[in-house]
């Protein structure tokens, strides 16, 4: 018996919290960390009377992912109330969506080890999330400063196939909303949730195995993890001719293992009710062509345009579309200097260096797009040589200062006068004799050493070029 | 001159506005007629002596000061316990709310204050507004002032018991499928069911929210038109209220003054069919009222309603669903009753809730969660909303004959205490001429149309389009001209 035999049929459903600043019904603040239940009003504590209005906000950071995933708008779609009781649900149910959700049929591209890959979405929903419980010795409490937060649900069709695609989506969802603006997508903090069913079938086969549902996956190194496991976990259960039994499974991130929920905590009707404090949720065409003008140019596109104008690798240009910040700032310098490719060479390797050193995000970058432009072409004009220019990058990222003024201070103007260069080049030919010679009998790499002692009498400010051209009329001589 | 108690509201606010009469002294008076009367009529649930008499010195003295009054200017008001009131217990007569002092006011609550109204205290009621009779709160019962052994009828008895004894000016109740208009029609007063959305639902307990709405119960219609003038309008803090410029009320009432001249009133043969459960003297009573509208000048014709036959049935799907789904949020977690001495977090529900919730509420919650279980949803709950669509199409239909539709508010006069407590299904048939309105989210008031031999009150509905209160207090106003019945008042209590 291997592994082989079987085929992982997964879909995942993921919970994103939406970046608005009140919560989805109520205009009570939505502040990550703040003191327990001081973000509540009476309609997120659930009082007696209190009633929930839709923010707006939400809705038009729901329709951007919508028209991002190419899903169809319900142009009348409807919130209803989905009931069960825990003490971080204040009452008694969820405004959720059921049978006419936002957006449907969508799709997520990805690549997975260089191959594209689409995975079909069922539907994305708005719901409101829950409040967290925080259990001690003798009693619990409830902390409801996240319930009503506004979330969207992104259900997708059961096509993922391995642990490492579902890995990629994940990224790529993750990467996507944080494209869009919709959220922070920080798993740490919860603002990105993930469940995963996850089923095996004989390899070939069209119909599905028995799945479970794997919860509480909060972590994003553990997606993978908890896949694999649960993969394997079936997988050695039907290789000994057992079933798999269909049940939730939480996954203990701790102890890299899941075990399954009692049944009472999952045996839920929940009784969904179209919310009747809630009217159908109607959006126009207009609200839509905003959405869509305000869409930003997706990262799949960006990528894409960045290679064909730029020049790009396939490989740069994903570095660079990590984030649309950084993207944007890397537009911003190229454009502003014009060797697209230069410019993606020094983000990549200066740039990023400096900021993942101090884990600082491009928003938080001290120098501005317009002065690496500037730092490059001082290197074009002879200004400076590309080595000083790495120099004066570090000071211009420390100081903020531009670099012309850094160049100007410090005295880092490049030597082009070829008499200082000429006295420099003869002193270090005259003090090393020996490799003098060893040119002039053909090993022409020799230069190369003169070339690294007339920088170092100039202190590397000695334009490299007019060093060459000095060094090989005398040595030729 | 009538005493100060059973001056209208519109009056007593003319004498504070001019400071004829003091914010304090309607305050004084009224607190001493409830000291003196309330032991025997159940009116009250809870009195807020220090806090009215507060509001009033505040209201005289921004009169003093040369503010300008407002439209309720030191008016004595008592509102049905299931209005949200900041700092003032709010229990819908429920044991498991007991204790619970809400943090903010309701919208209608906030208006009513910023209209210059004073607040004496909350009112009975039956628990969640379930209920026909009054008998169902979990406090005490509430009897009718026009006879003891009677009840005041429900839910909103308390207001109907408060209002006819001259305890209070005014009160606001809701009706769901006529708790308003039934108690109204039993106390002999002015009940509105304004269109539904037309009054804010934030901050009233709410028990079936497609249906709840929020009305004025007072002695006259004119004061009727001075409090929902006072509470109606949009509501940003309510998705469901209607955002529509609110008309003046009260010259509507006045054009009632200038008769009912082209106006045509709609007879539903539905709802006066031979043994249809309509009590005869009752029937006399509201054709004489309808004789009344026609000798005002306007004109009665037959029109059909034919799905009324199914608006009992549709409501108790439709009711009971949403009240088993907004009732889930009372779970002894953070206000209101918690049991004692649980040991898990089911037992806590279960038990909290067991003992919180009374007979009745238990029963609706319980055929609504059965009407909302999995599977169970299109042949209930979604028949039930296909049966109210084409409830609402009948009078859609009917609306295209006439301005307004003429029923019997009740089948009967009040009943005695006790009468119909042991059978929940004629309890619901109570209500079987006011719930249409509901499912339909229509306008409809009773109004005083007469007496029975034993000198019970009994009261004529009016019914009109949405948003077409301006012609129910037209009728209303002109109707009352032609009678007496809105200035007779029920024995005084000791």
């Amino acid at each position: 018996m291997t592994a082989t035999k079987w085929e992982a049929v997964i879909g995942l459903e993921c919970h994103v919290q939406l970046a608005t600043e009140t919560k989805a019904f109520s205009a009570s603040a939505s502040i990550y960390g703040a003191p327990p239940n001081s973000c509540t009003d009476p309609t997120v504590l659930g009082l007696p009377g209190a009633l929930p209005v839709v923010n707006r906000r939400q809705i038009e950071l729901a329709l951007t992912l919508g028209l991002a995933t190419g899903s169809t708008l319900r142009r009348r779609s409807r919130f209803s109330r989905k009931h069960y009781f825990y003490p971080d649900l204040p009452k008694g149910y969820q405004i959720s969506q059921f049978d006419e959700p936002l957006c449907e049929h969508g799709t997520v591209e990805f690549v997975v080890d260089g191959v594209p890959r689409s995975v079909r979405l069922t539907r994305i929903h708005l719901e409101e999330d829950a409040g967290k419980n925080l259990h001690r010795a003798k009693r619990s409490l409830v902390d409801l400063n996240r319930a009503g937060v506004p979330l969207v649900e992104i259900v997708s069709e059961p096509e993922l196939r391995s642990a490492e695609e579902a890995g990629e989506y994940m990224r790529t969802l993750r990467q996507l909303v944080r494209w869009l603006g919709i959220s922070d997508g920080n798993m740490e903090e919860g603002s990105l949730r993930c469940d995963a069913n996850v089923s095996l079938r004989p390899v070939g086969a069209t119909t599905l195995g028995t799945k479970a549902e794997l919860k509480n996956i909060n972590s994003f190194k553990f997606v993978e993890r908890a896949i694999e496991h649960e993969i394997a976990r079936q997988t050695a259960i039907l290789d000994a001719g057992g079933r798999v039994v269909q049940e939730s499974r939480l996954w203990d991130a701790d102890a890299g293992t899941s075990h399954a929920m009692r049944s009472k905590e999952e045996a839920h009707d929940y009784r969904y009710l179209p919310d009747p404090d809630l009217p159908p949720l109607v959006i126009d065409e207009e609200w839509i062509d905003r959405a869509r003008a305000a869409l930003p140019e997706l990262p799949t596109a960006r990528r894409q345009r960045l290679v064909a104008e730029y020049g790009l690798t396939v490989a740069d240009a994903r570095v660079l579309t990590e984030e649309r910040a950084l993207a944007d700032w890397f537009e911003a310098a190229a454009r502003a200097h014009g060797d697209g490719k230069r410019v993606s060479n020094w983000v990549q390797s200066e740039l990023l260096r400096e900021l993942n050193r101090d884990a600082r995000t491009i928003d938080a970058c001290p120098i501005r797009p317009e002065a690496l432009a500037a730092l490059l072409r001082l290197i074009d004009d002879g200004t400076i040589s590309g080595k000083i220019a790495k120099e004066v990058f570090t000071k211009m990222y420390a100081s903020g200062d531009a670099p012309g003024v850094i160049v100007e201070r410090e005295g880092l103007v490049q030597v082009t006068d070829t008499s200082a260069i000429e006295t420099a080049a003869r002193a270090a030919i005259d003090a090393n004799p020996k490799q003098a010679e060893q040119y002039r009998a053909g090993k022409t790499q020799m230069i190369g050493f003169f070339v690294g002692q007339v920088m170092k009498a100039t202190g590397g400010k000695a334009n490299p070029a007019a060093v060459n051209e000095v060094l090989a009329r005398l040595l030729g001589a | 001159m009538t005493e100060l108690s059973h001056l209208p509201a519109w009056r007593l606010a003319e004498l504070v506005a001019a400071r004829e009469v003091s914010a304090r002294e309607l305050a004084t008076l009224h607190l001493a007629r409830i000291a003196r009367a309330d032991a025997a009529l159940g009116a009250f649930l809870l009195v807020d002596e220090a806090g009215a008499l507060g509001r009033a010195d505040r209201i005289d003295a921004a009169l003093a000061r040369g503010e300008q009054p407002g439209p309720l200017a030191g008016v004595p008001l008592a509102l049905k316990d299931i209005f949200v009131t900041r700092g003032i217990a709010t229990t819908v007569a429920s044991r498991i709310l007991a204790g619970w002092i809400p943090p903010y006011d309701g919208t209608a609550v906030a208006r009513l204050y910023a209209a210059g109204a004073n607040l004496l205290g909350k009112l009975n009621m039956d628990e969640f507004a379930m209920g026909s009779s009054n008998e169902n709160s979990s406090v005490k019962p509430c009897r009718n002032p026009w006879d003891l052994t009677r009840v005041p009828g429900g839910s909103s008895g308390g207001s109907a018991a408060a209002v006819a004894a001259g305890l209070c000016a005014g009160s606001l109740g809701t009706d769901t499928g006529g708790s308003i208009r039934q108690p109204a029609a039993f106390c002999g007063l002015v009940g509105m069911k304004p269109t539904y959305g037309r009054v804010s639902r934030y901050g009233v307990v709410a028990f079936a929210s497609s249906l709840d709405q929020v009305g004025p119960m007072t002695r006259n219609v004119r004061d009727a038109a001075l409090l929902l003038q006072a509470i109606a309008g949009h509501d940003p803090h309510d998705a469901t209220s209607i955002d529509a410029p609110v008309p003046d009320y009260r010259a509507a009432c006045e054009r009632g003054a200038r008769g009912l001249g082209g106006l045509k009133i709609g007879l539903p043969a539905e709802y006066f069919v031979d043994g249809g459960g309509i009590n005869p003297e009752v029937e006399r009573a509201v054709r004489a009222g309808i004789a009344r509208l026609e000798d005002a000048g306007a004109t009665v014709v037959p029109v059909s309603l034919p799905h009324t036959k199914y608006a009992v049935a549709c409501y108790y799907l439709v009711a009971t669903a949403e009240a088993s789904s907004n009732l889930a949020r009372y779970d002894g977690v953070r206000f209101g009753h918690r049991a004692e001495g649980t040991g898990s977090l089911l037992e806590l529900y279960c038990k909290s809730r067991g003992e919180g919730f009374g007979p009745e509420v238990k029963r609706r919650i319980m055929l609504g969660t059965f009407a909302l279980r999995s599977g169970h949803y299109d042949a209930y709950y979604r028949k039930a909303q296909q049966v109210r669509a084409l409830i609402k199409r009948d009078f859609d239909e009917a609306f295209t004959q006439v301005d307004l539709i003429a029923t019997p508010a009740t089948p009967t006069a009040a009943f005695r205490l006790g009468e119909k407590a042991a059978d929940p299904l004629a309890m619901y048939l109570a209500d079987i001429f006011t719930i249409s309105c509901n499912l339909a989210g229509l306008p409809g008031v009773s109004v005083p149309c007469g007496f029975t031999e034993a000198g019970l009150p009994i009261g004529l509905q009016l019914i009109a389009p949405p948003l077409c209160e301006e012609q129910l207090f037209t009728a209303a106003a002109a109707h009352e001209l032609a009678t007496d019945f809105h200035t007779r008042r029920p024995p005084e209590l000791a």
